[in-house]
């Protein structure tokens, strides 16, 4: 016997009430700490891709389209820019790196990117099998692209027109795995790499089919990473990654870019930051829902409780002539509401995590955020103070009743 | 064994009960006598050391119960005083075995699963250990409440109107009980009844008054 048996007694003893305020806590904290999960890795991936990568340029329209198709691989790029225009830029004193990407194909999903080696180099990917493109129509796959579509070095497939699946396919224009680069964590594990030379060269084969793909194609918006005008090289990219040389060309180069030349240059950091703002609009609706709902509980618990007391005076007055001190009366009390608590603080962290872990196959989507879900983030504890700090609240008023108890008078009731 | 004088304890201005002395003397059996409302319960609480009196001193085994501190006179209680309520009242969270490993619990007493096992055969309700009190009958739970008012071996045990409620063979076998039970346990016995029944069956009688006073607030002429 001792007071966590006492405790459990009565929690067992109220089953309902007890499922009821457990359950409404646990979805509460389980929303809630989902939504910390899911948007703190978000923000976090966010981050992350956009890491080294101070500008995206490519044709004028919407910068954060602009962001999402060059750095997060998310969205159709708006169109092509001359590969001349990009290439001057590279000379600019205040620029360090210039990364040209050809994009308009993929395969199985996964997008085909033409670009130069310098693109493995800037996510730091290492080569796991096989080596880097040398010729036109050799690729080389990420690492969540070789898995998934099961290719490996010396394999061949083909790509279809347009980002999503359902194009029309360069059947006549195989290309050839030539390497697998080994996980990073970032997008380009879901790329798959060539030289622009190769984009370019399977689109010169359907210079007059332009009408056919563009009916064939699941997107009518897409882009077209083409050579118009074939054997007159006016070669086309779609956009291009920019490192500055020093942070002072953050000041200038962006508006001078967009001012002076054919390009938009839109930074990566400003227009993920500026999603962000938007998603967190939705993230604080669900968090207050969850907050009402732990609310919700914690009166559930308060109204549990303080009708226990009604019912247990009797007993808590027996205890005490039993030799029980005022503070093991609220003691019971306290650990009764904070085994309630607990057990649906637990069952809500496992619950979240549980979903977070498997986001992928509730919500495709969000698949990538699953990995960084599982692990404990640092703001749980906050969770856990709140759920606790809540149980304790809504014993308090009862327990201060308990404390207070006049057994004498409450044995003479009788 | 315990010693009361000069007590007198009022609610508001209302005196409910006056003791100028009374002493019980080691192992006695005693009948606390007096109409329903003379004071009876709120002598045995003052006894018990749930209810500190306006006035007068209360020793009980050589403990003045006036320097007690509260949590001291809860563990002093625990250990050294049994009672027997009127309405039982068992912790009906808890099963009947559990109810007296709880009474040895709060009085700060190590688990004795053997005792409480004799106990329950010695009182007639070994086979009902494990049931919870809702499904005991009156005389069963009055029982339990026995038992669990003498498993911590107390000195003094009280009982408050035992017999109220039940038919002459069931009266004489509860108080059967609470003098064998205090009898095997050393303890003096305190019986407050105002049940006729009871009276030849107690060597000692403290008889109380009803009090002219609280006549007078119950809007009865004295």
């Amino acid at each position: 016997m001792n007071v966590f048996r006492i405790a459990f007694a009565y929690a067992r003893r109220r089953p309902l009430a007890t499922v009821l305020n457990v359950a409404l806590l646990a979805l509460g904290v389980a929303t809630i700490t989902l939504v910390m999960l899911l948007s703190r890795e978000l923000e976090q991936r966010l981050v992350r891709e956009a890491t080294g990568i101070d500008l995206v340029v490519g044709a004028k329209g919407s910068p954060l389209q602009l962001v999402l198709a060059g750095v997060y691989h998310a969205d159709v790029p708006p169109g092509n820019v001359p590969l001349a225009a990009v290439a001057l830029l590279g000379q600019h004193p205040l620029v360090r790196q210039v990364i040209p990407m050809a994009l308009g194909d993929s395969y199985r999903g996964f997008r085909i990117v033409g670009t130069e080696p310098a693109f493995i180099a800037h996510y730091g990917a290492a080569v796991a099998q096989g080596g880097v493109w040398a010729a036109p129509m050799e690729a080389v796959l990420g690492s969540e692209a070789a898995r998934a579509s099961g290719l490996a070095v010396g394999a061949s497939f083909t790509g279809s027109h347009g980002l999503a699946e359902g194009g029309g396919d360069h059947g006549e224009t195989p290309y050839r795995v030539v390497g697998v680069l080994a996980p990073t964590g970032r997008v380009i594990d879901r790329l798959v790499l060539t030289g622009m030379d190769s984009v370019w060269k399977v689109h010169e084969h359907h210079d007059g089919d332009e009408d056919r793909d563009a009916n064939a194609g699941a997107d009518p918006a897409k882009p077209q990473a083409v050579a118009r005008a074939s054997p007159a090289p006016e070669r086309e990219v779609t956009l291009a990654l920019v490192k500055y040389r020093s942070p002072v060309a953050a000041a200038s180069l962006p508006r001078a870019i967009n001012t002076e030349t054919v390009l938009q240059a839109a930074s990566p950091a400003l227009e993920s930051a500026r999603l962000f703002t938007v998603f967190g609009v939705g993230t604080d609706v669900i968090r207050g829902f969850a907050l009402l709902l732990i609310g919700a509980s914690a009166f559930g618990l308060f109204v549990a409780l303080a009708q226990a007391l009604d019912e247990r005076r009797y007993d808590l007055a027996i205890m005490r002539t039993l030799g029980a001190r005022r503070g093991l009366i609220v003691a019971v009390l306290l650990i009764e509401s904070m085994l309630l608590a607990a057990t649906g603080l637990v069952a809500g962290l496992l619950v979240a995590h549980a979903l977070a872990a498997n986001v992928g196959s509730w919500l495709p989507a969000a698949a990538p955020l699953a990995a960084g879900a599982r692990a404990w983030h640092p703001d749980e504890w906050g969770i856990v103070a709140l759920a606790l700090g809540t149980g304790i609240i809504a014993t308090l008023l009862p327990a201060w009743r308990a404390y207070r108890l006049d057994v004498a008078a409450t044995l003479a009731d009788g | 064994m315990f010693s009361l004088n000069g007590i007198e304890h009022r609610y508001g201005a209302t005196p409910v009960v006056r003791v100028e002395a009374w002493a019980a003397g080691a192992g006695e059996h005693w009948l606390l006598a007096g109409a329903s409302g003379s004071g009876k319960t709120t002598l045995l609480h003052i006894l018990a050391g749930l209810t500190t009196p306006a006035s007068g001193t209360v020793i009980v085994g050589g403990t003045d119960l006036g320097t007690l501190s509260g949590a001291a006179r809860d563990r002093w209680r625990g250990r050294s005083v049994g009672i027997v309520p009127q309405r039982l009242h068992l912790v009906g969270a808890l099963d009947v075995r559990d109810n007296l490993r709880l009474a040895r619990y709060l009085a700060g007493l190590p688990d004795d699963p053997d005792r409480v096992r004799d106990l329950l055969d010695a009182v007639g309700v070994a086979d009902l250990a494990r049931r919870y009190p809702r499904a005991l009958s009156q005389g069963q739970a009055q029982r339990v409440a026995i038992a669990r008012a003498v498993v911590n071996r107390p000195a003094l045990v009280l009982a408050d109107e035992p017999t109220a409620n039940l038919d002459d063979a069931h009266a004489a076998r509860a108080l059967e009980l609470l003098r064998t039970q205090a009898l095997a346990n050393g303890a003096v016995l305190v019986v407050a009844s105002h049940d006729a029944r009871v009276r030849p069956l107690l060597p000692h009688v403290y008889a109380l008054p009803l009090r002219p006073e609280t006549l007078a607030a119950r809007g009865v002429a004295a």
